[in-house]
């Protein structure tokens, strides 16, 4: 994406160059003085840090002989560690359903949304989008006590109708317990961003197919779905991005269920675990940096796949 | 894009579709359950969260204010510093980075310096790469310089922000003409004053945007607070819940008045964000379009 983004932009500096011929210093000293302070930061950290991982990931540290050069065994390690793979598997799978959901639902209450009007509907806008206000952290704590067996109300609820309650902390049934939190947290923020798109649609052109003699749902799948596919494919590059990284919810869980969610539940909550509970950095930053790899390819194939349909990266 | 307060209006009248309606009704109900139960279940005491009642209304005494002094004088009102702290973190971690990511998407519009589409297609790439695979070797490099378990150890990563840039870039490249900006140079401006006087009030819901987005970020980050601190009275609200959360998990029988200190500590941190999405709502709710259409 980038690289191919990069390449018709030289060729396009090119030209503005043979027209305009040189640009002058001091537009290149003011430009550089806007950019610079962030420049810095962006260097500091971020290119140092990574840097810093990659060159860490290629040394171990052992009890006899030091620290000494290894180059890739980290990575052949980690790729065939259990406790990563099943993890990196773990975080790929919640991907691959939390972030339909996400969006199918976000999508639908966008299109309501923007149908239909009334106070209710403005209401319900705003009390949709209030979860992106909560800190994931406090959303899993609040999620916690709702699933909790002591002081929850699933036991009553469910106590209506004779049921034994679900519990959402137990193997069998965390991957639909951390479902629902993501999904919660999530869904109205990125259904502000599709009806900020929806309202943003020029309403001349429903006239113009409802005169053509469109239904409501040709309408909605014609019309509103193509014109904001920049602003979902937006969204699922974030989804994408945060979804592989997962680490709040599962953490903060992890003290209500003990014994279903290990420190190595997810690759990131693994990399937090050798480098801070037994000080193995290298291995931590072999973990991370193979993570930051994992997320950069799968969001690069993604952008790849979908660039037809008006990337937002351009 | 759309620009706030533009909101288009539709010619023909309300339309009211009543089972859509409802099914948002059980929408909304569904995203409001959490609060409701913070809200219910804050109001009791140990007992009357342990005692078995409804868990969904509240129990037959209701003491807010009792349950909020316990919580503001637990360990040397600890809760109070938490949250001071978060506030610091978020706004100067979240107004440093709109400042940096203002100039930065304002320059690489509006300047043909050399270098410039490079670096620009680094910061891009840079969007894609996960804020939390830099914690562990930022965390080795702090500990180094003496920064870990200070402040600067939450502010200074969270001054970086990519995607910041890129939405400024956008914005300030549609929003701000050269026009106006050459105008401003030949009637004698110089930079810094065609920047602050002439570019910024153009790119308000652009700048608007990016702050709330840096603002929450910093005040839910965890995994980097989380590691760099080992210090409780650095800690932002969100680890020190989490914190609590973790003792009162491992402990279960000791600590059931811990339990109402962290459900009415959940609700107390969440009500100053609310309170600024309710009134900052004109500003946001046109800005976040920026970036996904265009």
């Amino acid at each position: 994406m980038t690289i191919s983004i990069s390449k018709d932009a030289r060729r396009g500096r090119k030209r503005t160059r043979q027209v305009r011929g040189r640009t002058p210093v001091r537009e290149h000293v003011t430009g550089w003085l806007f950019v610079g302070p962030f420049g810095l930061v962006f260097v500091a950290l971020l290119i140092a840090p990574l840097a810093y991982a990659l060159y860490l990931s290629l040394f171990q540290k052992k009890l006899i002989g030091g620290t000494s050069f290894v180059f890739l065994d980290n990575y052949a390690k980690a790729f065939t560690d259990p406790s990563f793979l099943d993890g990196a598997w773990f975080v790929l799978r919640f991907s691959l359903v939390a972030i339909p959901v996400q969006i199918v639902i976000a999508l639908a209450m966008a299109l309501i949304l923007d149908a239909v009007t009334s106070a209710f509907v403005r209401f319900s806008r705003l009390m949709v989008f209030l979860p992106y206000a909560i800190p994931t952290v406090i959303g899993a704590v609040m999620w916690g006590f709702l699933y909790s067996k002591s002081f929850g109300p699933l036991t009553d609820i469910f106590g209506l109708f004779g049921a034994s309650p679900p519990d959402f902390l137990s193997s069998h049934l965390i991957f639909y317990g951390l479902l629902n939190i993501v999904t919660w947290q999530w869904a109205g923020y990125y259904m502000i961003i599709l009806y900020a798109a929806l309202q943003g649609i020029d309403p001349t052109l429903y006239e113009a197919a409802r005169i053509d003699g469109a239904s409501g749902w040709q309408v909605t799948l014609r019309i509103k779905i193509p014109l904001i596919s920049p602003a979902l494919i937006l969204i699922l590059v974030f989804a994408l991005i945060g979804t592989l990284q997962f680490f709040n919810e599962p953490q903060i869980l992890r003290y209500l269920a003990a014994g279903t969610i290990g420190p190595d539940f997810t690759p990131n909550m693994y990399a937090y675990q050798q480098a801070f509970a037994l000080a193995n950095f290298n291995y931590g930053s072999t973990i991370s940096f193979a993570l930051g790899g994992v997320v950069f390819v799968c969001v690069y194939i993604f952008m790849f796949l979908t660039r037809k349909r008006g990337s937002f990266l351009s | 894009m759309t620009a706030p307060g533009h909101t288009t209006h539709r010619s023909r009248g309300p339309r009211r579709h009543l089972p859509l309606q409802i099914l948002l009704g059980f929408l909304v109900t569904y995203f409001l359950v959490p609060f409701w139960w913070v809200i219910v279940n804050s109001s009791k005491d140990a007992s009357g969260l342990f005692g078995g009642g409804n868990t969904l209304w509240f129990s037959g005494q209701i003491d807010y204010i009792g349950n909020l002094k316990t919580l503001f004088t637990y360990n040397g009102g600890i809760y109070a510093r938490w949250i001071l702290n978060s506030t610091l973190y978020a706004v100067v971690g979240g107004v440093g980075a709109t400042v940096l990511s203002v100039m930065a998407g304002y320059g690489f519009a509006k300047f043909r310096f050399g270098g410039r589409r490079f670096s620009f297609a680094v910061i891009l790439g840079a969007v894609m790469v996960p804020a939390t695979a830099l914690v562990i070797p930022t965390f080795i490099m702090f500990s180094k310089l003496g920064l870990t378990n200070t402040i600067w150890a939450v502010i200074l990563p969270s001054l970086l922000n990519p995607f910041g840039v890129y939405l400024m870039h956008v914005y300030a490249r549609d929003a701000v003409p050269d026009e106006i900006l050459d105008a401003a140079r030949v009637d004698g401006a110089g930079e810094a004053r065609t920047f602050l006087q002439i570019a910024l009030p153009l790119m308000r819901p652009a700048i608007v945007t990016v702050l709330l987005l840096s603002v929450v970020a910093s005040w839910n980050n965890y995994f980097l607070p989380l590691a760099m601190l080992s210090d409780n009275r650095l800690f932002p609200v969100t680890v020190g819940l989490g914190m609590w959360q973790g003792i009162a998990s491992a402990n279960n029988a000791g600590s059931t008045s811990l339990w109402s200190l962290i459900i009415l500590g959940a609700l107390v941190s969440v009500i100053p964000l609310i309170i600024a999405f309710f009134a900052l709502q004109r500003y946001w709710r046109g800005g976040l379009s920026v970036g996904g259409l265009r």
